[in-house]
């Protein structure tokens, strides 16, 4: 499945200036080592020790938070589009 | 005690004091810090005295290089005893901080007039926020007041009057069809693309949390430079709670006051309670959930300042409580009809909180107590809609006496 990875602004400069990757993987969690493998920085950014994410890193299938969902193990289809931001605190 | 950095919570990398909210090598939220403070507490407490009634009056802990000129005056609100509502609650000492008195009716006015005053230091030209309401009309005021131009962005469902409130000071509204987080992810992704924009809570976070600490030091303040036992305050995304914590241990530092933190006591409402749910579990994972709660101003269903409110909490043996839409209402209601005060439905969470604390035995009889309403009833007035009833009659002397006549002698 090819699938779009949107960047934020603090990420760019870690994946050679791009605002998004394609990259392939059957779920949001293999999408993700297939940026990690393009872009090796991104994983020390992004994921802790344990396989997940960092606890401040949220991350969005097609607008919804995957925590909604099947978090990293989340199925994506062909053209879909990952969203990875900072979580801030609002309010 | 002049600012020096911003530092990542997690990781504790170091940055410049700019426009920037989440830490490049771990995704951490930023916050500023501060040398130590080098004043004589003598002199400084003697300059915060003889400072604005505003929350300028304490410039020396705020990460600005100078107070503002011309801003629109926040802070300084009363501190009210509130004897008959200790009594009912059979409290000893109880303090309510009046947040209503502020320019916009809500504390949010506190956070934005720093977040502005660094903004124009930097050289935005653009105000903005992702808001629940009462942010939005504090940023529509603030930016009117500075001539600046606004765009807040909301969720669409909100409360009619806080869009009417914040629509009359000519701020661009957008509606977003979806809840607050997903306002929050939108506003987050649109501040990375405009570099003009001061995004209040989003690129200029460090700053805007900061504002909440002069909650804390006015406490100190009017209580006669001393702390209280006890806080009990509101958890959306959890910045202020914490950031109340942060004003008395900066307070104690510099030497202004002595003691210990208060016990620090959060309060949600039960259809958007995360950190109250993790804290309960006993762990410090915040899961998210979809808000269903008529505490609008509190749906926050991703708090990423949970977690450390939940240790908070923890570290200074208090607790993190929520309470149900109805027990939300009787608090407006208690507060209102022992204090005078007419609180929106945040308020009423935390009165609902204390009225639980206290009816729990959590709160000793020695205590001094202090409740932050953080906001004014006249914003959710639809929670009060159908409580009383109103009796109509006749314009006539006699139909007054039927209703309302003295029992006959």
């Amino acid at each position: 499945m090819a699938v779009t990875v949107k960047l934020p602004t603090q990420l760019r400069d870690a994946a050679g200036g791009a605002v998004s990757a394609s990259v392939d993987g059957a779920t949001v969690g293999e999408a993700l080592d297939a940026l990690y493998a393009a872009h090796g920085e991104l994983r020390e950014r992004l994921a802790d020790g344990d396989g997940g994410l960092r606890r401040f890193v949220n991350v969005y299938l097609k607008g919804e938070d995957i925590r909604f969902l099947d978090g990293l193990d989340t199925p994506v289809a062909d053209g879909d589009e990952v969203t990875i931001l900072p979580a801030v605190a609002g309010g | 005690m002049p600012a020096d950095a911003l530092k990542c919570k997690e990781c504790q990398t170091t940055y410049p004091l700019e426009a920037r909210f989440v830490c490049e090598r771990c995704f951490g939220p930023l916050e500023v810090s501060y040398a130590l403070p080098d004043s004589d507490p003598v002199e400084l407490k003697r300059r915060i005295q003889a400072g604005p009634h505003t929350l300028w009056r304490y410039a020396d802990f705020l990460p600005l290089a100078g107070a503002p000129r011309g801003a629109l005056p926040t802070g300084w609100t009363p501190l009210v005893k509130a004897d008959r509502l200790a009594e009912r609650l059979g409290l000893r000492e109880l303090y309510i901080k009046n947040e209503t008195a502020n320019p916009t009716h809500s504390f949010k006015d506190r956070v934005v007039s720093v977040a502005l005053a660094r903004a124009l230091e930097l050289g935005f030209d653009t105000l903005a926020c992702a808001s629940t309401g009462n942010l939005a009309n504090a940023v529509a005021a603030h930016a009117a007041a500075a001539g600046l131009p606004a765009y807040v962005l909301i969720p669409h469902d909100l409360e009619e009057q806080k869009i009417l409130a914040t629509g009359a000071y000519g701020a661009h509204i957008v509606a977003v069809r979806g809840n607050y987080d997903d306002v929050n992810r939108l506003c987050t992704e649109v501040s990375g693309e405009r570099p003009g924009w001061a995004f209040v809570n989003i690129n200029m976070r460090p700053y805007y949390a900061e504002g909440s600490k002069t909650l804390a030091f006015e406490t100190v303040e009017q209580l006669g430079w001393e702390l209280p036992d006890r806080v009990v305050g509101p958890i959306a995304s959890g910045s202020q709670f914490t950031k109340i914590a942060r004003g008395f241990e900066e307070f104690i530092a510099a030497g202004l006051v002595a003691g210990d933190v208060p016990v620090m006591n959060g309060a949600q409402a039960l259809g958007c309670s995360p950190v109250a749910a993790a804290f309960e579990a006993g762990h410090d994972v915040v899961r998210p959930v979809k808000p269903n709660t008529i505490a609008k101003s509190l749906a926050i269903g991703n708090p990423a300042d949970g977690p450390y409110a939940i240790e908070l909490a923890r570290r200074t043996g208090g607790s993190i409580d929520s309470v149900d839409d109805d027990e939300i209402r009787a608090g407006i209601r208690l507060l209102a009809e022992t204090t005078g005060i007419f609180t929106e439905t945040a308020g009423g969470v935390t009165i609902a909180t204390l009225a639980k604390l206290a009816e729990r035995g959590d709160i000793g009889r020695d205590e001094r107590v202090v409740a932050m309403v953080t906001g004014d009833g006249l914003k959710t007035i639809d929670a009060v809609r159908d409580t009383f009833e109103v009796t109509e009659i006749p314009a006539s002397y006699d139909a007054f006496e039927t209703e309302f006549g003295a029992v006959a002698a």
